[in-house]
C-alpha cells in the first residue's frame, strides 16, 4: 500500500477503514539465506537495502522485542556528517546524502529535518581542531562553515555571551546536518523491507548459534531453531550479550547513555548545538520538546538507565551556555545501552566464523549512521565485501593498528 | 469581587483574600488556593486549549497529574511555560495566561484543527508531506513547529537561583497521606531519623480532599495533630512542597523542593527551588493513587473532571465548577462526590453509574446500568447526553461532570530502576511488583489498599517492618474500612471521539487505528498516537490505551504490559538540576600564585581547562594583542622574560624503586639518569599512542618531580597511580600530585642566568659549569626560602624554572621583576610561550592529540626496546609504524606576509585538492618575530624526506590556500646552543 | 551509587573515576607475550551483562584504585576491594 496525501484523504472520508498493517507479523520460516538478528534501525535498514538494493528474497530480521525498541528508539534524534577521519567522514557522508532521499525511498515521512547543527568553540585549540575537522569534512565533499563569534551572536541570540565561564569563541555548522523522527525510521525501513518480503518476526529472541566446523548455519530461538546461510548481527548495546553465544569476545563494552526531554515549547532553537566546554547538545522536536543529552555516566551497564550525577552535569552544561532553559521543565529521562568500541568507531565485519557477520559498536552514534549502516551492512552480507566507505570497520584495525580514534582517547571506550 | 462559585468551608484562609489576573482579567481568590480552584471559583472553567485539536479544556484533576489545565505563569523573564493551574499555589499579584491559542482562549483560530480532525489521525503525517520532497521543510515542518508545543520561554536567562542539597535518612516516607503520616508517627517515635516529603504545600494527602473522620472527629483534626507530633520531633524532618522525581541506584532519590514559587519573587537570598539528594537505605513509598477516568464521545469539555477532583475543589477549596453536576461512576467512590457536593448545596443532576447494582441514594437521582455517550457545550459543559439501562436516551443539564472510573495505585517510583507492577483483577489495576528498588516498600492506596483505615494501618507496618521496630504497634486510629472492588469499566461506544489523552489529543480510535496498523506493542501504541507522551506522562490515560488494545488483542491486560516509567515524577525545572553551576560559577576557576600580581599588570587572561593563565600583558599604547605578544618574544629572547608554568601538572614520585617506575611510565629510559639531573620523558598509553610528556628531574636518588602538561595533568596522575598499585603492587614508590603546591615559573631568555644569580642564595652555584642544561637542585633563594630548581627550556632559550612553596608564589613573582629592572625583565603569557615553543619546535597539545606516535612526533627511537615500558609492545604494530608516517614537521609560508593556519591540510603543490589527496595537517601557527613570518608544526606524510618541498595548505573552511615550504621544526637556534648557554 | 570503600566507608560513585574491566591488571608478561595476547589484553572485553568486576579509582578521595564486583543489570555492589590486594593476590609484584 503507497501512503500519499490523497490516500490520507480517501481513507478519512471513508473512516479509515481501509489502512493494513504497516507490516506482516509472520511465523519464521525453517530456513533463510540472510537473517539479521536485532529489528532495530541497523537491523531493518539492513533488511530493505538487502532486499531493494542487493534483490535478496529471502530475508528475516529476527527481534527478541518490539522492533525499533532499541536505540532508535530512545535516541536524540540528531544526523550529521561532521566527522574528521578518513575512516569515518566518507562513510557518514554517505549516510547523511541517504538520510536525504529516505523519505522517497521509504515512502515514509521521517520528518528528516536538515536545521543544521552548530558546534561551539571556546578555546583557540578547539578552533584549530575544528577547523582541521571542518576542512576534512569539506575535503571529502561534505559541507561545513566557520562561524565567528558575531554569526553566532546573531544566529544564537540566546546563548549565553553574558557572563559564560568559558566564553564562545565561534563554532563549526554543518548545515545538512539535523534531526530526524527516529521512531519513523524503524517503521519506515521495516514497512519498505516487510513489503519487498522480509520476514520481520517479533518476540522472537536468539538462545544461540548452530556452528558446526567454523560455519554459522542458523539460530536457536524462542521460536525454535532458524536455518540460515548467512548471519548478521546487528545488535548494539547487546552485542556483547549475543557475541558470546557465538564464543566471541568483542572491542565493546557496553555504557549507559541518558538522554533528556523536556515539556512541549513553543519554537526556540532552530537546529542542534553542541556545547564545547561542557557536556551538552540540544535540539528541538517538531513536537517542540528540546532533546538533549550529554556524557554517558561512564560505567559498563546494561540497565537502560543512568543515575543523577550525569543528569545534574547535563543540565549543568545547558544552564552554563543556555540560560534561558532553566524555566524549561524536564520531562522525561530515560537510558539507552551504548555498544562503545576500544577506538569510538564502529565494525562492519565478517567474523572468524564462516557465515556470521557483525555490525556493532556505534558507540552513541549509531542513529545518524542507521542508513550507510544498513546500506554497508547489506553489501557486506550479500557480497561477502566490504562497501567502499566502510573498508576501514575491520576487526583486525585493532590487531594491526590502525584505529580510527576520532577523539584520541585510545582503548578506554567510556571516553569516547 | 464575587465569587460565584465560592461554596462553604474548606480550608482556604478568607480573611486573607488574594488578587490576581488570567488572561489580563482580575480576580480574587483565597489563601489556600490553587490557581485552579480559584478560577474555579470565580466561574471559569475554560483554562487552556488541547494540542493538536485546539479543543477547549479545563482542568481534569486537581493535582500534578493535570493533562489540561496549563498556563503560563508569571511574566517578563520568570514567565514559566506550561504550568499546571492544578496545583500552582496562588498568591497575591499572580499573572497567568492560557497557552496554546490564538487570538484569545474564547475563540482560538487553530480550532479549526478540530473540524479536520478526520484527516489528523494517528501517525497522519508518516504518511504524507513527502511530495515535492523540498516541500517538507520548507512549507510542511515550519507550520507543524509553529504549531506545535503549548507555552512559549521568555528567551532570557532565568534570574533565579537554584540551590543542591544532600540529606539522610533512616526512613524515607513519600507522601504525607494517610498511610505517610501513620509511618512518619510510627518511625518517629521510635527515634529512627525519618523524612517525610509530599508535593502539596498541605500534608493530609486525600484526606484534606475528603469528609472522612478518624476517630470519630473529621480526619482534619487528625492530620493537624500528626503533623503537629511530627513537627516537635527533632528526628523527624517534613518537606511539604517537595516532589521525590526518582529513585535512583542504592537508595539515592532526588526530591525538588519549592521554596519559592508560592510567592511572586523569590525572598532576598532564597532559591527559587532546591535539588536535593536523598540517602535513604529504606523508603515507604505512600504516594496514593489517580483516579483514572472513563472515555465517552466528547468526554473533554471543561466541567467534565475526575469525580475526585470535583471533591477535592469543593472539600478542600470550597469551588466548585457548577451549580448543577452530574457524576458518572463505575464505583461507590463516585457516589462520594454527590454526596459531598450535595452536603455543600450543590445540585446534583444525577449520578449515572454503569451498574445495575448500584447503591440507592434518597438525596440524588441514581441511574443504574446507564452511561453517559456523549457531552454538548461549546467551551465548557452544557448537557450530558446519557443511555439508560433500558437503552433509551436521555439529556441531562449539568455544567460538570465527575467521573470516576475507579483509582489506579501510583505506582510509579516503584519502577524506576525498571521493576514492572503486577496486575490485580480485584482492583482492575497495576499494584506495585515484581523487583521494587532495593529498600522501598510500599503502602496504603499506592499499593492497592484503598480504605482508609487499611491506608493508616499499612503505614505503620510497613515503616516497622522497614526498620525493624520491635515491640507492640501503637492501636491503629479508628477509621472508614469499607471494602473497594473495581470492575473495569473502560470506555463508552460511541460514533465520534472519546478522549484518552486529553493534552495531546489521543482517542479511542486513534488506538484502534493504530492496532489496524499493526502498532500492536504497547510502546508501538504509544509513539504512534503519542499516547501518554503529554505532560503528565500518561497518568490519566495510559491504561484507557492499554485496556483497549488488550480488548482488540483479545488478550489480557497484564499480557499487553505496560510502557516504563521513568523519572521525573513529575516535569522539573532544568534549572533546578543545574543549581548554581551556571554563569562564572558553571565551573570552578583555579588562579595561579601570581595572578593577583599579574592583574594588577593589566594582563589578559585566557582559560586552560579550569585555570585562568595570563595570556598577554598590554602596556601601554599597545591596541592589538600581536604588538603584546610579539614584544614579550622579543624582549624574552633579547635579555630575560618570566613566565607563570605553575598549571603544569606536578607529581612527586618517591622510594627506593622510583626509579624503575618511570622506567615503565615513559618509554625511555630513566633507571639512569644521574641525581642532580632532568630527563625529558615521553609517556605512552598501553595502545602504543603518545599520552603526554613532561620532564622527570632526579632530585634525589629515591625522589623524583615529574611534570605533566597543563592539560593531562590529573589524567597522568590517574595514570600513573593505576600502573603503581594495580600493574606493579610491590614497587617501593609513592605518588602525590603537587600541582598546587609549588609556584612555579619559567624564567628564559639570555639574562635568566643573571637574574636568578641574585635572588638564589650565594651557596647555591647555578653557573653554566656547576649548573648545566637539564640540571636540577634543591635550593634556597631570597634568604633561605627553599626552592627547586630546573635548567629546563620550553622557549629555547637559556632558561630555568624556579618553584617556591605556592604561598611564596607572589613573593617570589614580585621580587623577580624588582630584581629584573635593569635586565628589562618581562613578563610573557601563553601566547608568547606558544610562540617560543612553536619556533622551537616543542610538541604541545595540539600536537599530542591522542592520535599521534612517538615516530609521528620524531622520537620514534626514544622508546627503549631494552625494557618493559607501558605502550612499547602495541607501538609496534604495523598501523603505527607505516613507511609514509605522518611526521613533525615544520611550515613556512613562500611569501612571508602569508597566514598559516592551524587545522589547514598539506597538498601537494600540483594535483587535485581532495581527502584522497590528503597529505598532513598543521597542528599549531603562530607569528614568529625572529623569522617574521608566520610559521606553523604540523605533521606531514614521510615529513621526515619532504624537507624544503613546496606545497599547498588549504582551508576550504577558512577559504584559504598559502604555497609554503616544509622545513625543519626548529625554527630558531637548531642547534640547540643557546639553551646550553 | 555509593561505593562502600574497603577504608573509608559508603561515598558517592561521584569521587570516583571508572576505568573498566578489571581484567586490566592482568596486564601480560612483557618476556613471553604475544602480539595477540597483548592486542586481546588492551581492546577484547567480556562485557558481561551481571557480575563484572571493574576498576574505579578514587579520585576525589584517598586516590586508591578499587575493584568493585558490580551487576550491569541492576547496578548491585556486591564486593569492593582494594586493588592493589586483588593485583598481589593475582601474582603482580614488581
Amino acid at each position: 500500500m503507497r501512503y500519499s496525501g490523497f490516500k490520507v484523504i480517501k481513507e478519512a472520508l471513508t473512516g479509515h477503514k481501509g489502512w493494513a498493517p504497516a507490516w506482516r507479523d509472520p511465523e519464521p520460516q525453517p530456513h533463510y539465506d540472510i537473517i539479521i538478528i536485532g529489528g532495530g534501525g541497523h537491523g531493518l535498514a539492513t533488511a530493505h537495502y538487502l532486499a531493494k538494493v542487493y534483490g535478496e528474497k529471502k530475508v528475516a530480521v529476527i527481534e527478541k522485542g518490539w522492533i525499533g525498541g532499541g536505540n532508535v528508539g530512545r535516541n536524540t534524534t540528531i544526523i550529521r556528517s561532521n566527522y574528521l577521519l578518513d575512516g569515518n567522514e566518507p562513510f557518514y557522508e554517505f549516510s547523511l546524502k541517504l538520510w536525504e532521499g529516505l523519505e522517497q525511498d521509504l515512502n515514509y515521512n521521517a520528518m528528516v529535518s536538515q536545521r543544521g547543527i552548530m558546534n561551539l568553540i571556546h578555546s583557540d585549540a578547539q578552533r584549530d581542531a575544528f577547523i582541521r575537522r571542518g576542512n576534512a569534512m569539506m575535503l571529502n565533499g561534505a559541507d561545513a562553515e566557520y562561524l565567528d563569534l558575531d554569526q553566532i551572536k546573531k544566529e544564537y541570540p540566546f546563548l549565553n555571551f553574558n557572563d559564560a565561564r568559558f566564553p564562545i569563541k565561534g563554532g563549526l555548522a554543518q548545515r545538512r546536518g539535523g534531526t530526524v523522527r527516529h521512531d519513523a525510521v524503524a517503521w519506515g525501513y521495516a514497512r519498505s523491507a516487510d513489503s519487498r518480503g522480509v520476514d520481520i518476526i517479533q518476540n522472537c529472541e536468539v538462545t544461540g548459534f548452530k556452528i558446526k566446523n567454523g560455519k554459522c548455519l542458523g539460530v536457536e530461538t524462542s521460536k525454535g531453531f532458524i536455518g540460515a546461510n548467512r548471519v548478521g548481527c546487528a545488535v548494539a548495546g547487546s552485542s556483547g550479550r549475543l557475541m558470546s553465544k557465538a564464543g566471541m569476545r568483542l572491542p565493546i563494552e557496553s555504557h549507559v547513555l541518558q538522554a533528556f526531554v523536556s515539556e512541549g515549547l513553543k519554537p526556540v532553537l532552530p537546529g542542534v548545538i553542541t556545547f564545547g566546554a561542557g557536556h551538552f547538545y540540544v535540539s528541538q522536536s517538531d513536537k517542540g520538546g528540546l532533546v538533549f543529552g550529554g556524557d554517558l555516566d561512564g560505567y559498563n551497564s546494561y540497565a537502560q538507565r543512568g543515575n543523577l550525577p550525569v543528569v545534574e552535569d547535563v543540565c549543568e552544561g545547558g544552564m552554563a551556555i543556555m540560560p534561558m532553559i532553566g524555566r524549561a521543565r524536564l520531562l522525561r529521562m530515560w537510558g539507552g545501552i551504548m555498544d562503545m568500541s576500544m577506538d569510538g568507531s564502529p565494525i562492519i565485519d565478517r567474523t572468524h566464523i564462516d557465515g556470521l557477520y557483525f555490525n556493532g559498536g556505534w558507540c552513541y552514534g549509531g542513529f545518524k549512521a542507521t542508513p550507510a549502516s544498513g546500506y554497508a551492512f547489506a553489501h557486506l552480507l550479500a557480497r561477502d565485501a566490504p562497501h567502499p566507505t566502510a573498508t576501514a570497520y575491520r576487526f583486525n584495525r585493532f590487531e594491526t593498528g590502525h584505529m580510527i580514534d576520532e577523539k584520541g582517547m585510545g582503548n578506554q571506550p567510556n571516553l569516547h | 469581587m464575587t465569587q460565584p462559585n465560592r461554596l462553604a468551608g474548606g480550608q482556604i484562609n478568607r480573611d486573607a483574600p488574594l488578587n490576581f489576573h488570567f488572561d489580563g482579567k482580575a480576580y480574587q481568590g483565597y489563601q489556600g488556593d490553587t490557581l485552579a480552584s480559584a478560577l474555579l471559583a470565580n466561574n471559569v472553567r475554560l483554562m487552556g486549549r488541547s494540542f493538536k485539536y485546539h479543543r477547549p479544556r479545563g482542568p481534569l484533576t486537581a493535582g500534578s497529574e493535570e493533562p489540561n489545565a496549563m498556563v503560563e505563569l508569571r511574566g517578563g523573564a520568570r514567565q514559566e511555560p506550561s504550568t499546571r493551574a492544578t496545583t500552582a499555589e496562588l498568591y497575591h499579584g499572580l499573572m497567568a495566561k492560557s497557552q496554546n491559542r490564538w487570538p484569545s482562549l474564547a475563540f482560538d483560530a487553530m480550532a479549526i484543527n478540530d473540524r479536520f480532525s478526520t484527516f489528523l489521525t494517528a501517525g497522519f503525517y508518516y504518511k504524507t508531506f513527502m511530495w515535492p520532497a523540498a516541500f517538507w521543510e520548507k512549507i510542511y515542518e515550519p507550520i507543524i513547529r509553529k504549531a506545535a508545543g503549548l507555552g512559549s520561554l521568555s528567551m532570557k536567562a532565568d534570574p533565579d537561583v537554584y540551590d543542591k542539597g544532600f540529606r539522610h535518612c533512616d526512613l524515607l516516607v513519600i507522601g504525607a497521606g494517610p498511610a505517610g503520616l501513620s509511618a512518619a508517627l510510627t518511625a518517629g517515635r521510635s527515634g529512627a531519623q525519618v523524612i517525610l516529603a509530599d508535593e502539596d504545600f498541605a500534608m493530609g494527602g486525600r484526606l484534606n480532599s475528603e469528609t472522612l473522620s478518624i476517630n470519630d472527629a473529621h480526619a482534619d483534626a487528625w492530620v493537624a495533630h500528626s503533623i503537629a507530633e511530627l513537627f516537635a520531633m527533632n528526628n523527624v524532618r517534613l518537606m511539604p512542597r517537595t516532589t521525590v522525581i526518582g529513585a535512583f541506584d542504592h537508595g539515592i532519590y532526588g526530591a525538588v523542593e519549592r521554596v519559592s514559587d508560592h510567592v511572586h519573587i523569590p525572598d532576598e537570598g532564597k532559591p527559587r527551588q532546591i535539588l536535593w539528594r536523598i540517602y535513604a537505605p529504606k523508603t515507604l513509598l505512600c504516594a496514593g493513587a489517580t483516579e483514572r477516568p472513563i472515555a465517552f464521545d466528547n468526554n473533554d469539555r471543561p466541567g467534565i473532571m475526575l469525580a475526585s477532583a470535583l471533591r477535592s475543589y469543593a472539600n478542600r477549596w470550597a469551588a466548585t465548577p457548577a451549580h448543577r453536576i452530574a457524576v458518572f461512576t463505575n464505583n461507590d467512590d463516585g457516589h462520594r462526590t454527590a454526596i459531598d457536593l450535595h452536603a455543600k448545596g450543590v445540585k446534583i443532576a444525577a449520578v449515572v453509574d454503569t451498574r445495575l447494582d448500584a447503591p440507592f441514594s434518597d438525596q440524588y437521582e441514581v441511574l443504574k446500568g446507564a452511561q453517559v455517550i456523549d457531552s454538548k457545550g461549546r467551551l465548557g459543559l452544557t448537557f450530558a447526553e446519557l443511555r439508560l439501562a433500558d437503552g433509551s436516551e436521555r439529556t441531562l443539564e449539568c455544567g460538570a461532570l465527575g467521573v470516576s472510573g475507579g483509582w489506579n495505585p501510583n505506582v510509579h517510583l516503584t519502577c524506576h530502576q525498571r521493576g514492572r507492577p503486577t496486575w490485580n483483577d480485584d482492583l482492575a489495576a497495576f499494584v506495585p511488583g515484581g523487583t521494587l528498588p532495593p529498600g522501598m516498600s510500599v503502602a496504603g492506596a499506592a499499593v492497592g489498599l484503598f480504605s482508609t483505615h487499611d491506608a493508616l494501618q499499612s503505614g505503620a507496618a510497613e515503616a516497622k517492618k522497614a526498620l525493624g521496630i520491635k515491640g507492640r504497634a501503637a492501636p491503629v486510629p479508628k477509621a472508614e474500612d469499607a471494602p473497594v472492588t473495581q470492575t473495569p469499566f473502560w470506555y463508552v461506544e460511541g460514533c465520534s471521539r472519546a478522549w484518552l489523552d486529553q493534552q495531546n489529543d489521543v482517542t479511542v480510535k486513534d488506538v484502534k487505528l493504530s492496532h489496524q496498523e499493526g502498532f500492536r506493542s504497547v510502546e508501538h501504541l504509544k509513539r504512534y498516537t503519542t499516547l501518554g507522551m503529554a505532560t503528565d506522562q500518561g497518568k490519566t490515560s495510559n491504561m484507557g490505551g492499554l485496556a483497549i488494545m488488550a480488548e482488540l488483542a483479545g488478550k489480557a491486560i497484564p499480557e499487553v504490559g505496560t510502557t516504563i516509567f521513568r523519572p521525573p515524577y513529575t516535569p522539573t525545572a532544568i534549572g533546578a538540576f543545574g543549581g548554581r553551576m551556571r554563569g562564572m560559577e558553571f565551573h570552578p576557576t583555579r588562579l595561579t600564585p601570581s595572578h593577583f600580581w599579574a592583574k594588577e599588570r593589566g594582563a589578559v587572561f585566557v582559560e586552560v581547562g579550569n585555570w585562568l593563565r595570563a595570556q598577554w600583558f598590554p602596556i601601554a599604547g599597545e591596541t592589538h594583542w600581536r604588538e603584546s605578544v610579539d614584544r614579550e618574544v622579543k624582549a624574552t629572547r633579547a635579555s630575560v622574560g618570566v613566565c607563570d608554568c605553575t598549571t603544569l601538572g606536578k607529581i612527586d614520585v618517591q622510594g627506593t624503586d622510583a626509579a624503575a617506575f618511570l622506567n615503565k611510565v615513559y618509554c625511555n629510559g630513566f633507571a639512569k639518569l644521574a641525581v642532580g639531573k632532568t630527563r625529558y620523558g615521553l609517556m605512552l598509553r598501553e595502545d602504543g599512542i603518545a599520552m603526554d610528556d613532561g620532564t622527570a628531574a632526579r632530585l634525589e636518588e629515591d625522589h623524583f618531580v615529574v611534570t605533566t602538561t597543563t592539560a593531562n595533568a590529573a589524567k597522568v596522575y590517574q595514570h600513573m597511580e593505576f600502573v603503581r598499585q594495580c600493574l606493579f603492587p610491590d614497587m617501593d614508590v609513592q605518588l602525590i600530585s603537587t600541582t598546587e603546591g609549588w609556584a612555579q615559573y619559567a624564567v628564559a631568555g639570555p639574562n635568566s642566568r643573571k637574574l636568578l644569580q641574585k635572588i638564589v642564595d650565594a651557596d647555591h652555584d647555578i653557573s653554566n659549569e656547576a649548573f648545566p642544561f637539564m640540571a636540577c637542585a634543591n635550593i634556597t633563594v631570597c634568604g633561605g626560602l627553599r626552592a627547586r630548581l630546573f635548567r629546563i627550556s620550553f622557549s629555547g632559550e637559556l632558561a630555568f624554572e624556579i618553584a617556591v612553596p605556592s604561598r611564596y608564589g607572589d613573593a617570589l613573582m614580585r621580587k623577580l621583576m624588582s630584581e629584573g629592572e635593569e635586565f628589562d625583565v618581562t613578563p610573557y603569557g601563553t601566547e608568547a610561550l606558544g610562540v617560543m615553543r612553536i619556533e622551537k619546535g616543542h610538541a604541545a597539545g595540539n600536537e599530542l592529540n591522542g592520535t599521534t606516535t612517538a615516530l609521528n612526533l620524531g622520537m620514534g627511537r626514544m622508546v627503549s626496546k631494552a625494557k618493559d615500558s607501558i605502550g612499547s609492545k602495541l607501538s609496534e604494530r604495523p598501523g603505527l609504524n607505516e613507511e609514509d608516517a605522518l611526521m613533525q614537521v615544520g611550515i613556512k609560508p613562500l611569501d612571508a606576509s602569508q597566514k598559516v593556519t592551524a587545522g589547514g591540510h598539506l597538498m601537494k603543490a600540483t594535483g587535485p585538492v581532495d581527502a584522497a589527496h590528503d597529505q598532513g595537517y598543521v597542528t599549531s601557527a603562530a607569528f614568529s618575530p625572529e623569522l617574521d613570518s608566520m610559521i606553523g608544526l604540523g605533521f606531514l606524510k614521510d615529513g621526515g624526506n619532504r624537507k624544503g618541498e613546496r606545497m599547498r595548505l588549504v582551508s576550504p573552511v577558512t577559504n584559504l590556500t598559502v604555497e609554503v615550504e616544509i622545513v625543519s621544526a626548529h625554527f630558531v637556534d637548531p642547534e640547540g646552543e643557546r639553551v646550553r648557554a | 551509587m555509593i561505593i562502600n570503600h574497603p577504608i573509608l566507608g559508603p561515598r558517592d560513585s561521584a569521587e570516583f573515576t571508572y576505568l573498566g574491566d578489571a581484567a586490566m591488571i592482568d596486564r601480560p608478561d612483557p618476556d613471553t607475550a604475544s602480539p595477540q595476547d597483548w592486542h586481546d589484553y588492551a581492546y577484547l572485553r567480556d562485557n558481561p551483562a551481571g557480575t563484572h568486576r571493574e576498576l574505579w579509582w578514587h579520585e576525589g578521595g584517598d586516590r586508591s584504585w578499587l575493584v568493585i564486583t558490580r551487576n550491569t543489570l541492576t547496578h548491585e555492589i556486591s564486593k569492593v576491594e582494594i586493588a592493589r590486594d586483588v593485583a598481589r593476590k593475582m601474582g603482580r609484584s614488581k
